[in-house]
This record gives structure tokens, sequence and C-alpha cells, in this order.
């Protein structure tokens, strides 16, 4: 009869080899379904903001263009007011236009006028302007897919963040407000 | 019970007939788009099928009933009918959306880990399997005890006896 002789620590080690690559495995895949795939990152951060010109949306005769971008930071948010997220996001973005040295221009996308006014009508008005955009025309250059989106523009016109969905005091606090501080001209 | 199901047959064929006669408008065809030739057609049709819509990420632009994917495509046959060739479209919608629209990613550093992984761990798996079988097959089966040699030599010189007896 043989015996079975007991395998040495070192044998035991290898063992649980697969286990860890198993866990491992597991635990990248646990955290890729944490991700959410519509969060898709934006080539156009760190470049200059596409080139656009569009009717605002309160008044037809003036034209909005990207020089409304230079000097300042602003927040180009793409809203519409078949949108409920941007119905949800709007008081927010009351609250940061009027405490915040920030401007809020707005970019109404794929939207009636008179529907997006009444909106504004309804809901107070956080723009400096509103680039009217029913025909998603520049909204492509834009690479907006989907309302609401938020763009932070620094002085220069360069794009510097996207924020995909709804702006909430969270989001504001922990991803804008820092990159909105970082691009502030300094004054001094 | 009867009479609400009969006064209601006029209202079902008015929704029918408005589904039948409206339902089509909302959809988005690829009717729409009129090429000169087949081919161009053709050629727009296989362009538009390896870009993937964003809204509907696992849908194709040629596949999506989504607004935005019909501005992508009627973009992509405003270029196309400029002459434009699929590397510049491609381009133009990668610069704004990025590799997500391409089915296909590039292969670049960063997709080196998507494009090639698999191979990696297929050698990796392949090199530790052969190692394994390597190792079992140098490995010395387990010796027997002098013993037990002993007994065998006899067992199996009284297995000879037993077959020469049955021949």
């Amino acid at each position: 009869m043989t015996t079975i002789t007991s395998p040495t620590a070192k044998a035991k080690r290898r063992a649980l080899i697969p286990l860890a690559i198993f866990i491992a495995l597991v635990a990248l895949l646990f955290y890729g379904l944490q991700l959410d795939p519509r969060k898709v990152p934006s080539p156009l951060v760190d470049k200059p903001a596409p080139m656009f010109e569009l009717e605002s949306l309160e008044d037809p005769s003036r034209t909005v263009t990207n020089e409304i971008l230079m000097g300042k930071v602003s927040l180009v948010n793409v809203w519409a007011s078949w949108c409920p997220s941007c119905r949800q996001e709007h008081s927010e973005l009351m609250a940061i236009a009027r405490d915040n040295d920030v401007q809020v221009v707005g970019f109404n996308w794929k939207d009636t006028r008179p529907e997006a006014l009444e909106m504004l009508k309804r809901y107070g008005n956080p723009y400096v302007i509103s680039a009217y955009d029913p025909d998603n025309r520049y909204g492509l250059h834009w690479g907006v897919y989907g309302a609401p989106e938020t763009f932070v523009v620094d002085g220069e016109g360069i794009i510097r963040y996207k924020h995909i969905g709804p702006v909430d005091r969270t989001v504001w606090e922990t991803k804008i407000r820092p990159i909105v501080e970082q691009y502030r001209p300094q004054t001094s | 019970m009867i009479h609400h199901r009969v006064r209601n047959i006029p209202l079902c064929l008015v929704l029918l007939a408005g589904t039948l006669a409206f339902g089509n408008l909302s959809a988005y065809t690829l009717e729409e788009f009129k090429f000169e030739t087949p081919g161009q057609h053709e050629a727009f049709r296989d362009l538009i099928a390896k870009l993937r819509c964003l809204v509907c990420q696992n849908e194709s632009l040629a596949g999506s009933q989504a607004g935005v994917a019909q501005d992508l495509r009627e973009e992509v046959y405003r270029m196309m009918l400029e002459g434009q060739s699929d590397e510049e479209i491609v381009t133009f919608l990668v610069d704004r959306y990025g590799d997500f629209v391409l089915y296909e990613p590039p292969i670049k550093p960063s997709t080196y880990l998507l494009w090639f992984g698999p191979f990696i761990f297929l050698g990796v798996a392949g090199y530790m399997l052969f190692r394994t079988l390597g190792r079992k097959k140098d490995e010395p089966e387990e010796d027997l005890t002098e013993a037990e040699r002993t007994r065998l030599q006899r067992l199996l010189a009284a297995d000879g006896d037993n077959q020469d007896k049955l021949k």
C-alpha cells in the first residue's frame, strides 16, 4: 500500500494561486459593474471649445458665439424643456449662478423656442444667455449626445471638464467647483 | 359587459388606424437617404453600421431610433455627398465623440491590453499547462518498498504461470 504523503507548505501555497487569480478577476469585473457606461469621456476636454454661431433663445436677432466664453470661467449647460433631468438640475443651476462668480451659458438643444421660454419663465433663468440649437447643428460639434450635459470652459475658451447628467449639490461641490476655482483668472 | 366591448370597437379601430397611419412617421428609416448609385448606398450602410450610437450603446448608428443617431446619420450622409472619405468622416466623429463611437477600437497604447490581453492570458495559461504536464512526467513514480517489490515479483511470476496454463 502506498501512503499519500501530506503536501508540503510550498505546494499548499501554490494551490491557492488559482483561487487568488479568480478573486482578483471577480473584483475587477465587479468594479466594472459599478461604472456607468453612459459616462463616456469627452475627447474635447483640454481642447478649445468648438466654434458655434447660434441665435439667442430669447432674442432671435442676437447671435451667440464663442466670444461669450472669453475672459471668464463659464459653465456651458446643455438643456431642453423636454428633458426631465434638466428640470431636476434647474434649481441647482439657479443657485450656482446666484452664489458664484461663474457665468452659466445655456445651450438649448433640440428644443422649440416657445417651450424653452416657457420653462425659463416658470422655473427662472440661470443663464446669462442661451444659444438656441433646435437642429443639433452645433451640439454635434460639442459631442453632445444627451441632455443635460455641462461643460466647464476656462477664460481662454478651452474646455476643462465635461459632466454628463444632472448637476446637483454634490456634483457641483466635488467635481465642478474645484475645476472652476482652478481656472478662475487670478485677479491679484 | 358586452355592450362595453361593442362600444369600444370603433375606438379600437380609430386607434389602430392611427397607429398604422402615423406609426411610421415617427420611425426613422434609411429610405430617406438617397444616393446616385447603389454602391454609395452600400458604403453608407457599411459605415454607419461600424459606428456606435452613444444613446443606445448596444445599437449601431444604422439601427438606432434615437434622435441623436438620426442627426449623426444626416451628418454622415451630408459629408459623404460632399465627397469626404470614410476616414475623414470617422475622424470627424472620433474628434467629437471619442473612440467610443467606433465598435472596433483603434490599436494604440491605451487599448493594447484590450487587444492583446486575451492572447497574453492564453500564452500564460498554455505555458503553465505545459510546465505542469512536464513536471508530472519528470517526477519518478512513488517507489515501492523492498517488501512490496518482492511481493510484486511473486505476483507477476504467478500471473505468468497462469497465462501459460491458459494457452
